[in-house]
């Protein structure tokens, strides 16, 4: 009797490692303006404009951000149009 | 639980189970003829069983109603015998049978032609049939279990058949299912290293067309376009003088059906 068997990389990758922290796209992007609780209105050099929160640890760290600033943002592969400020750039 | 060496004693005993299932899926093979249906040959198996020590191992596994699988064409496994399921010439079926002797479990299948059957099938009978010569080939000590499974792909696509996916081969000793999985794909180097002791049911599943399966049911898996489906296993055993395959006499050669 043969044994079933569910197998995540079935010999082929759909470019997904299964792990969102790992797939994640890290890009440059500019500041546009400030919302409420720590969001970011941020510009891509694509020119596609994202919703992006602060980090923990850059809030942790008590770093400022402000409009104008050029940012590292790091965008989810599941939704293009999030991403998480991790980094400012001087 | 880690993947379980055998002792010469315990393997002696998984031998003699094998040769169990060996003599009821031969007796079968030689008596499937058009006009029967699968129950038939349930029945005859049930017959057979009864003069061997130990019990059929199948039946009653997860609620599995029968003692074998039969599994028609396009059925890839797991088929269950049905007095409405008549065998008809040009058929294929698959007959995957196991047994439990002294606590120790043997699993082997083979695919049958119902009559005369047409080229393309015999050749699909063939190279399923070559496919696991060559993967007992590899149970060597120091192979690893992706050295098997390529070995297995590798043949099938070349000739234009494609492998089975979603069930593997598997370890089987004091249970019938065990670590580890055999899958019968894979990319050669990777996977565990088997060992002298191991013993896995190595079972390459093949379609005449695409990979891919659909459930008809709990049970029956069959291919999604429609194509046929070989089978063969047997239940091998890693000996430090290579393979050794305990579900058909010690001094049989040639290739393993």
């Amino acid at each position: 009797m043969a044994k079933q068997f569910e197998d995540k990389n079935k010999g082929g990758d759909k470019g997904d490692s299964g792990n969102p922290k790992e797939d994640a796209i890290e890009v440059m992007a500019t500041v546009l303006e400030p919302l409420p609780n720590a969001m970011f209105r941020v510009e891509l050099e694509n020119k596609h404009k994202v919703l992006a929160h602060v980090s923990g640890k850059m809030r942790k760290n008590f770093i400022r951000i402000l409009a104008g600033d050029k940012v590292a943002v790091e965008l989810s592969p599941y939704d293009l149009t999030r991403g998480r400020i991790v980094y400012r750039y001087k | 639980m880690a993947i379980q060496l055998r002792s010469a004693a315990e393997l002696d005993k998984m031998y003699r189970a094998g040769q169990a299932v060996h003599e009821v899926l031969n007796a079968l093979r030689a008596q499937v003829k058009p006009g029967m249906t699968t129950m038939d040959l349930e029945e005859i198996a049930v017959g057979l069983i009864a003069r061997w020590p130990g019990k059929a191992a199948f039946k009653g596994y997860r609620g599995y109603p029968c003692v074998l699988c039969t599994s028609v064409n396009s059925e890839i496994v797991h088929g269950i015998p049905s007095p409405k399921r008549k065998l008809r010439e040009g058929d294929i079926v698959s007959i995957d049978f196991g047994m439990e002797v002294d606590g120790y479990y043997a699993d082997s299948a083979v695919t049958v032609p119902v009559g005369k059957i047409r080229p393309e099938l015999q050749k699909l009978l063939d190279v399923t049939r070559e496919s696991l010569d060559r993967a007992i080939e590899k149970m060597r000590p120091g192979n690893r279990l992706g050295d098997v499974g390529h070995a297995v792909q590798s043949w099938v696509e070349q000739n234009g058949f494609s492998v089975v996916r979603e069930f593997v081969g598997h370890g089987i000793g004091t249970r019938m299912h065990d670590e580890p999985n055999l899958p019968n794909y894979g990319e050669p180097g990777r996977g565990a290293r088997l060992q002298e002791g191991m013993v896995i049911a190595v079972e390459p599943m093949v379609n005449a067309g695409q990979p891919e399966i659909q459930m008809r049911g709990e049970w029956v898996a069959e291919t999604a376009d429609g194509s046929p489906s070989a089978h063969f296993e047997h239940t091998v055993a890693v000996t430090a003088n290579g393979p050794w395959i305990l579900t058909r006499p010690r001094e049989m050669t040639g290739p393993s059906w």
